[in-house]
């Protein structure tokens, strides 16, 4: 679903954030992205969804090399990915509903539709009995899961989390990560950018280590990096 | 890793028609204008001091325009052609003033003539000033006989010949060129428009400029919704539809101001302004705006509106980029 192919990102800043970084991710596979603060963890974010465009290597999303897209393309793509952010990036001018229709208002899904779809994906989240509540008065966790509603309602072939739990307890994390289990059964592919050691542990996936801009581990062997893996040792 | 034979190919993306894309367009165009009015209903303050300034700014040389057309078709009548007037001496008899009045009519340059006896004079003057209890006072008739001379050639410099040459009979008082001041007129007229145009501009621009920071301000209270609306794959247009129609909204209705500041201005001024020309006997009275100025107007000011918003919206819209 997503190839990086020698993928380095320097800044006007002359920082390079990413060097020479390959990796693979199928549909159906949840990965992690783990990394200090600084590493690329954003960097690696900001060019899938072309917030940023990469100084060398090729990106390819679907089978589509996002070298050759142009800026008015950007839109189009960003709708095959479902975003979820950590602060949920939500609306709070609106109900919960219109939070999550969105992304189908955008693309131009008819009115009867969107709502069969926004009520087909708050029922996934557990939340379809506050549709039309305001999502301000909501607890962080149901934030978090209006977040996911809005990301998926579209039916992205690619899900995007950046520290989707980072505000969470040990139980709503887990009820999250269900969630992200369940959209990577059907064919998603789930990459979950995150601090978070013990929800790595947790769940023996695939884990993309980054350190100073470098890849310096893809597997799923150690799945438990030590804080000497981030920092060098 | 062995992959599970049971799991399904891939989540299939949902996907939407060109129909489908035409009739989300018409309804965002739609829902964007609903969403316009709606702010600016939301915050009627500021929205009704945008539309203020913008009325007082139109008003300004709207109204002044209209007074110059009014001017400019009381002095029509004025305008006529050029001529002179030679008055004779006061014991010229009418036969000779018809006389005269033939010789000249075939000379070079003359296209007609027209002869007003002193009676003729007395009666028109008493008509016209309003002085006819002054003029029956006086024993005599004290207007001279008059020959009104058209000339064929307009030139300035064949029309002070002509005014020579009939200096120069012996008969003639006093050949005056009716001319000066009509230009005079017509020039200040002419500086009263360019005068106007240029205040149109300067204030044209004012209006652009405050449509840009009205709409400035709206972008920056929006900025986290423009930030969503471009993660999930708004188009610039999406994000920029509601600001152009909220631009245009403010134009529209500050131009509608305009109008009625002028008309009620025009109201309030005709009385005194009738009651003026009354009293010169003109058969003239204060026209209003046409049609046509009542129409163009607002929507004049909603292009202004518009050419703000858009100018403001493409020079913040770029800055707001989503952050991780």
């Amino acid at each position: 679903m997503i190839k990086f192919d020698r993928v380095s990102k320097r800044y006007a800043s002359g920082k390079d954030a990413l060097r020479r970084v390959s990796f693979e991710l199928p549909a159906g596979q949840l990965t992690f992205l783990t990394g200090h603060s600084g590493a690329g963890k954003s960097t690696l974010l900001k060019l899938i969804m072309m917030i940023e465009r990469p100084t060398q290597g090729q990106i390819l999303v679907g089978r589509q090399n996002l070298n050759g897209f142009g800026n008015r393309h950007i839109p189009l793509l960003r709708r095959k990915i479902g975003m979820v952010h950590q602060n949920h990036q939500l609306l709070f001018d609106r109900s919960v509903f219109d939070n999550v229709a969105l992304p189908l208002v955008i693309a131009g899904f008819p009115k009867a539709d969107i709502g069969k779809r926004v009520r087909a994906a708050l029922d996934k989240v557990g939340l379809l009995s506050k549709e039309k509540q305001n999502p301000i008065m909501l607890s962080g966790g149901e934030q978090q899961r209006v977040g996911i509603a809005r990301a998926v309602v579209n039916k992205p072939p690619l899900l995007l989390a950046d520290e989707p739990t980072g505000n969470l307890d040990p139980a709503l994390s887990a009820e999250i990560m269900d969630l992200f289990h369940d959209f990577a059964r059907v064919g998603v592919a789930v990459l979950i950018a995150t601090h978070d050691l013990s929800l790595i542990a947790r769940y023996r996936h695939r884990l993309l280590t980054l350190r100073e801009g470098n890849l310096i581990h893809d597997g799923v062997e150690s799945a438990t990096p030590t804080a000497g893996d981030w920092y060098g040792a | 890793m062995a992959r599970n034979p049971k799991r399904p190919a891939g989540a299939r993306s949902a996907r939407t028609s060109l129909g489908d894309h035409f009739t989300a367009w018409r309804h965002h165009h739609r829902d964007s204008l609903a969403d316009a009015l709606g702010r600016m209903r939301g915050t009627p303050g500021s929205t009704l001091l945008t539309i203020l300034v913008i009325a007082i700014a139109l008003a300004l040389p709207t109204g002044l325009s209209v007074l110059l057309d009014n001017a400019r078709v009381i002095t029509q009548g004025w305008d006529g052609r050029a001529h002179l007037s030679v008055f004779l001496k006061m014991d010229i008899k009418e036969e000779r003033q018809r006389a005269l009045a033939k010789d000249w009519a075939g000379l070079d340059g003359v296209a007609d003539t027209e002869v007003i006896t002193r009676q003729q004079a007395l009666d028109e003057f008493r008509e016209q000033s309003g002085f006819g209890d002054v003029l029956e006072a006086l024993p005599d008739n004290p207007l001279p006989p008059l020959i009104v001379v058209f000339p064929s050639n307009n030139e300035p410099a064949a029309l002070e010949a002509l005014q020579q040459r009939l200096s120069k009979v012996p008969e003639v008082d006093l050949a005056q060129l009716d001319v000066a001041w009509v230009r005079r007129l017509h020039a200040i007229i002419e500086l009263g428009q360019r005068l106007i145009g240029v205040l149109t501009l300067a204030l044209a621009a004012a209006v652009v400029l405050v449509v840009v920071n009205t709409v400035r301000l709206a972008i920056e209270s929006r900025r986290e919704e423009i930030v969503v609306i471009k993660i999930v794959g708004g188009t610039d247009g999406f994000v920029r539809r509601p600001f152009l129609y909220s631009g245009f909204c403010c134009g529209f209705a500050g131009g509608l101001g305009a109008l009625i500041l002028v008309g009620t201005a025009l109201w309030w001024l005709g009385g005194p302004v009738n009651q003026l020309l009354d009293l010169y006997k003109s058969e003239y009275s204060l026209t209003g705006m046409s049609p046509a100025t009542a129409l163009i107007l607002p929507l004049f000011s909603g292009a202004l509106g518009l050419l703000g918003a858009w100018l403001a919206v493409s020079r913040h819209l770029g800055e707001i980029e989503p952050q991780f």
